[in-house]
């Protein structure tokens, strides 16, 4: 099974747009949305939900003030500045608690009580061209990748049970740990980038990161156009360290044209310049080229 | 004053409008301080020049466990939550998996044997540096691969000085590195683009501002891209409208230079001290 992640560490460089136009280039294809923080590509894509499951985050910690006595030691052991006391009221401050339990568990009188955080839920179901999954995390709670994971491991799921051979999985921003859950073991890392100052910076970040794992990176310049100087200096950069660049896409409004009739840029415009370099980037994905 | 620049998606123009907001108030005298918040990609120094004062690594603490000390109770291994810990009884071993600790705390706790030691590990730095007499920019910036920004954006803020008017570039998204920047500021502009992906992701983060009470407005990037849904909607929802970019190719490629727009274009300027006094206004009321 082929896992195939597409990351930039910068956000808005085209991940989601190039994920749905691959993902609507062959049947049977599993997809899997792993930016749960903030998941668009479902809204291309448009799955029939046919399982809804909940997804416990973590927990929080809830005082039971008909048995705190506002002794106060729990503040004292909280690392995360989540139990504050004020006026002599001990109070749980609910976006800083991280969830760690010790308070309650050093609670004299049983006064904390740990409610699991339950409002973040995942979904698969077939899409026009397989299947996918994707998932909401609830505001607020921690992005630890565990998510990612429980995407991704459903992906594999699903592909195994529909002899799928490709997974394409829709990164999320950024070189943390939800972002390592999303390329831990992947076949092939594609990182999208622009040709701008923090679009570069962001690459090298995702690209080192990307090393550290041992796995192999190629790049895609997406709204090349919109700054030669910068994209020959991206592509001089890519020769220097020997990562494959794919391809170049022109900056064209039709992606937004595209993503307003619920369609990826393949489907709107098949045979458009910037459809057809898609067409070839997948195909040198998909070779033994990279 | 603190003004947190958030939006769900990325690559809105969060650090578009908090540099461009930034230069133009320090261009006026105005006394302000830039805090770099997305500190898993923090790029605000790209654009903004500056000398490093001081450079503040950002540690946390991580258990060691003597395996000679340790009675092989297991209470360690079960206070942590995070399961950070490996613990096979009958092997006699016992360790800690450094990515997984959250540095809780709950295992020196758990430990009435002495075996449990910490040791330092940067997750990360807080830089300071000076712009110009009226003005300092102070980067959050993770190492490649930690659990959470949080521990590394909260040292960043507290930096900052109650008096002196502060802009947060927040990282993207609505979960907990997103609320460890808004819950501390008195008021969030939501940058987003016409577009479904925009608007989707508009929504969510409006949606955890209203929940934590934060007041908020919203400037509308890329206007001209996309349709109009994102106005029907603020129009509905009666979420102030505090100012539009049009969609140019000129500001992107000034923006991809490593630019600022205000320093190009004195009618910017000005348009972005008028969203400075909105907000103000907005505030002050």
């Amino acid at each position: 099974m082929n896992e195939i992640v597409i990351l930039s560490g910068k956000g808005g460089t085209g991940k989601t747009s190039l994920s749905a136009a691959f993902a609507t280039l062959e049947k049977n294809l599993v997809v899997a949305d792993c930016d749960v923080d903030a998941a668009n590509l479902y809204l291309i894509l448009q799955p029939k939900n046919e399982i809804e499951e909940v997804y416990v985050s973590g927990h929080r910690a809830h005082i039971d003030y008909s048995k705190c006595t506002h002794c106060g030691i729990c503040a004292d052991y909280c690392r995360f500045d989540a139990i504050s006391v004020l006026d002599g009221k001990v109070q749980i401050i609910d976006t800083s608690c991280d969830g760690c339990k010790l308070c309650s568990r050093i609670c004299s009188v049983g006064a904390i009580e740990m409610l699991p955080s339950d409002k973040s839920r995942w979904y698969a179901g077939a899409y026009r061209n397989g299947q996918m999954v994707h998932a909401r995390l609830a505001p607020g709670e921690e992005n630890s990748g565990k998510l990612v994971n429980v995407v991704r491991n459903y992906a594999k799921k699903l592909a195994a049970e529909t002899n799928a051979k490709t997974i394409i999985i829709d990164g999320p921003p950024g070189t943390g740990c939800p972002v390592v859950s999303s390329l831990t073991g992947v076949k092939k890392v594609i990182l999208v980038t622009e040709p701008s100052k923090s679009g570069f910076h962001d690459l090298k970040r995702i690209f080192e990161l990307a090393e550290s794992f041992n796995l192999k990176s190629s790049v895609v310049i997406n709204k090349y156009d919109l700054n030669l100087d910068m994209s020959r200096k991206i592509e001089e950069w890519c020769k220097l360290f020997s990562i494959p660049v794919l391809g170049r896409l022109p900056f064209d409004k039709q992606i937004v044209e595209a993503m307003l009739q619920c369609k990826s840029i393949i489907e709107w415009q098949p045979s458009s310049a910037i459809s057809r370099e898609i067409k070839n980037i997948w195909q040198t994905i998909n070779s033994d080229l990279i | 004053m603190k003004i947190a620049v958030a939006s769900g998606k990325g690559g809105t123009g969060k650090t578009f409008v908090s540099t461009n907001l930034f230069w133009a108030a320090q261009k006026k005298g105005i006394t302000a301080t830039l805090v770099d918040c997305d500190a898993e990609e923090p790029n605000d120094a790209e654009f903004i020049p500056g000398y490093i004062l001081n450079n503040q690594k950002v540690i946390q603490y991580i258990p060691v466990i003597d395996a000679q000390k340790c009675t092989f109770c297991g209470k360690c291994f079960d206070y942590c939550n995070y399961n950070a810990i490996i613990y096979l009884p009958d092997n006699k071993f016992i360790s800690v998996v450094e990515d997984l600790c959250h540095d809780c705390g709950a295992c020196t706790v758990a430990c009435k044997s002495g075996a449990i030691t910490l040791k330092d590990k940067t997750i990360g730095a807080v830089r300071s540096m000076y712009v110009s007499i009226p003005a300092d920019l102070i980067e959050a910036k993770t190492e490649i691969g930690v659990y959470s920004p949080v521990p590394v954006i909260k040292k960043a803020i507290k930096q900052t000085k109650a008096e002196t008017l502060t802009i947060l570039d927040a990282p993207p998204g609505i979960s907990c590195p997103f609320i460890a920047t808004v819950e501390k500021a008195d008021y969030v502009v939501l940058v987003t683009e016409p577009t479904p992906f925009g608007l989707n992701d508009l929504k969510l983060s409006a949606e955890t501002l209203k929940e934590i009470g934060k007041p908020f407005g919203v400037v509308v990037n890329r206007a001209g891209l996309g349709n109009d849904a994102v106005y029907k909607w603020l129009n509905e929802e009666h979420i102030t409208l505090l100012m539009e970019i049009p969609f140019d190719k000129e500001i992107a490629r000034i923006y991809s230079e490593g630019k600022l727009l205000v320093d190009q274009d004195q009618i910017y300027r000005e348009k972005f001290i008028i969203l400075l006094r909105t907000i103000e206004d907005k505030l002050t009321k």
